[in-house]
């Protein structure tokens, strides 16, 4: 297993009112699997995925990656450990506005210690592969919607990582642009890569090798199609 | 790429949004700058006053003031030479040398100068009653107390002899004169032999030409007058109440210390010099606070984008030193436009407006630059931290 958790509980509270968005979720990935995570709206999807990347806390519950523990590391750790082991595709893109697209491809890696002459280089290389290699002067604001979420898709990879996390990344996206950014994330699974993807769509669901399904923050269900 | 460029590429981004926070650190850095530039001029201007003065009391014609006496009219008041026999007579104890002046504005071959009619120091000196003065009362000769205690810039050269067709001339005034040692000048119709260009004293004396007071008297048909009576007293005379004594003697005169003629100004600086040290710290207060508010609004416009920081990988800390690197670049920004502008501006309004010659001063180019770096540190902290603290997976869900 590249990841696994136990007893994950994440609880909201605000003005007294109390939201467990995940309940006692136990939940593994194994290496290179392409997991899809569906549910109805305010299921905990999203909160889950932030949980797996230690951008919130859990209430309680272990998040485990490998050999680290990551619900034991201290914040610059674990800022340390996603900017290595992780990328993110998020359903807004989270592009950085005032940079290029080759910039922001390259930002994780200058989050990184090594600041390398190579990195524009390597995005570059990642522009290429996902098809934009004459946009990586471009500010987000001047390419398509289809276009960012692609370049957001390379700058996930940055940093080789063990997972790529995607929050519907296609939920912003026409069916046809959709189809396309599915159709990159499965090539990157075919690759090894290990992708947990949040969706609403069940045509994207069917993608995954593995599926998840969450109500009320709680998993009901785990399906592994026969390929 | 690394983030020294990422943080430059937002400045650029976004720099309408931190125009405010400069605007508030460059005029504070301008004013402090301006303050201390306009002080330190003044007080040089009190220490060459000192210095042009030479002597530590002068006796002016009543109603006369000090700068009557420098600028030399025309019609600037006088009194009888006659003066100088009576002081000598009373035998006033403290009094150490005394030169009187007459001084007025001349054309020689169209050149403006100040002409500055002395007697040379044997004509004084040997005066009888000054001698006996000085040989009955040895414990009250303070050559020694004027020379240790005194301000090093009253002491200057004494003029041995002068004789009557010579004249001395400033090194400025031979300058526009045209004239060196051994040459001649003729002043209303008689040549004088230059015998000596003064060496460079800083003093307006340096655009001056001095020559015999009987002869000067005599060509501009002025009679026995003279404008002043330098008095070189010893300090402890002076606080014996020289003054007083002095003003006994020559009841239709003006004596002053030196103190007096320049204590007013001494005052203002003091003045100033408060005055500065409050705009600083209002400087600091006022700067930090605007600082920390254009860089709060920044932090708030950008909670995705540090969201996304520390999506990627950036860590508390990280994102706090990105804040700082850019408050740095300010208070660089802010120190360089504030000392220009606030050099630029008192150096512009120079004589003209503040009657004062001012100086530029480099040093405190580093320390505008040092201190508005420090206030924009300071100022961001708080903004800063709590950016470092924005949960980032709100931003992470909005759409
Ligand atoms: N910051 C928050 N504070 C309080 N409650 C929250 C917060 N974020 C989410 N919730 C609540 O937690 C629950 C799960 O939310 P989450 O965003 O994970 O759902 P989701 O499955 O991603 O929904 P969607 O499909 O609409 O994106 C919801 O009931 C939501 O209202
Ligand atoms: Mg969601």
């Amino acid at each position: 297993m590249l990841l696994t958790t136990e007893n994950l509980c994440k609880r909201y509270e605000r003005n007294e009112v109390a939201v467990d968005a995940l309940l006692n979720v136990a939940i593994g990935i194994p290496e290179g699997a392409f997991v899809t995570v569906t549910g109805p709206s305010g299921s905990g999807k999203t909160t889950l995925l932030l949980t797996l990347a230690g951008l919130l806390t859990p209430t309680a519950g272990r998040i485990q990656f490998r050999d680290t523990e990551l619900t034991a590391l201290t914040d610059a750790k674990l800022a340390a450990f996603r900017r290595d082991h992780m990328g993110f595709v998020m359903q807004n893109f989270s592009l950085v506005p005032y940079l290029s697209a080759r910039e922001n491809v390259a930002l994780p890696i200058a989050l990184g210690r090594k600041v390398g002459k190579d990195q524009l280089q390597r995005a570059d290389q990642l522009l290429d592969r996902v098809g934009l290699a004459d946009r990586a002067a471009h500010l987000p604001r001047e390419l398509s919607a289809g276009q960012q979420q692609r370049v957001a898709i390379a700058r996930s990879l940055a940093n080789e990582p063990d997972l790529v996390l995607a929050d519907e990344p296609t939920g912003n996206l026409d069916p046809r642009l959709a189809r396309d950014i599915l159709d990159l994330l499965e090539a990157l699974n075919g690759d090894g890569m290990t992708i947990l993807m949040v969706t609403h769509s069940p045509e994207a669901a069917a993608r995954g090798t593995q599926r998840v399904h969450l109500e009320r923050g709680q998993i009901v269900e785990v399906a592994q199609p026969t390929a | 790429m690394n983030l020294v460029s990422v943080a430059w590429k937002e400045i650029c981004h976004r720099r309408s949004s931190l125009v405010s926070g400069l605007i508030a650190i460059t005029l504070g850095i301008a004013v402090i700058v301006g303050i201390r530039t306009v002080t330190k001029a003044s007080e040089h201007a009190v220490a060459v006053k000192l210095d042009s003065l030479g002597a530590n009391v002068l006796v002016l014609p009543q109603g006369a003031t000090v700068d009557d006496y420098h600028t030399a009219d025309i019609d600037a008041p006088t009194f009888p030479e006659e003066y100088v026999e009576r002081m000598i007579s009373s035998a006033l104890l403290g009094v150490e040398n005394i030169s009187p002046k007459l001084t007025r504005r001349i054309k020689i071959d169209d050149t403006k100068v100040v002409l500055t009619g002395i007697l040379p120091d044997n004509e004084v000196a040997s005066k009888p009653t000054w001698q006996i003065e000085g040989n009955i009362t040895p414990e009250h000769n303070c050559a020694g107390d004027i020379g240790q205690n005194a301000d090093p810039r009253l002491k200057r050269e004494v003029i041995e002899t002068l004789c009557e067709d010579e004249c001395l001339v400033g090194v400025d005034a031979a300058t526009r004169l045209g004239v060196q040692a051994g040459g001649t000048l003729e002043v209303e119709g008689t040549k004088l032999s230059v015998s000596k260009i003064l060496p460079a004293t800083g003093t307006v004396d340096d655009d001056r030409v001095f020559m015999h007071l009987h002869v000067m008297q005599e060509l501009l048909g002025i009679g026995s007058q003279v404008s002043a009576i330098e008095v070189m007293g010893c300090c402890s005379a002076i606080s014996d109440g020289l003054l007083s004594k002095l003003r006994n003697v020559l009841p239709d005169t003006r004596v002053t210390g030196i103190a007096q003629i320049v204590s007013t100004q001494i005052e203002t600086n003091r003045m100033m010099d408060r005055i500065s040290w409050g705009v600083l710290l209002l400087v600091l207060l006022i700067g930090g606070l605007s600082i920390g508010n254009t860089m709060w609004a920044n932090v708030n416009r950008r909670r995705r984008e540090i969201g996304v920081l520390r999506m990627l990988g950036a860590s508390r800390s990280r994102i706090i030193g990105m804040l700082m690197l850019k408050a740095v670049v300010l208070g660089v920004a802010g120190g360089f436009f504030g000392y220009v502008l606030g050099t630029v501006f008192v150096v512009g309004m120079g004589p003209g407006t503040l009657g004062l010659n001012v100086g530029v001063l480099p040093g405190w180019f580093l320390i505008s630059l040092g201190l508005a770096t420090a206030v924009a540190l300071i100022g961001s902290l708080l903004p800063a931290y709590l950016a470092s603290q924005f949960d980032p997976s709100t931003n992470m869900q909005e759409l």
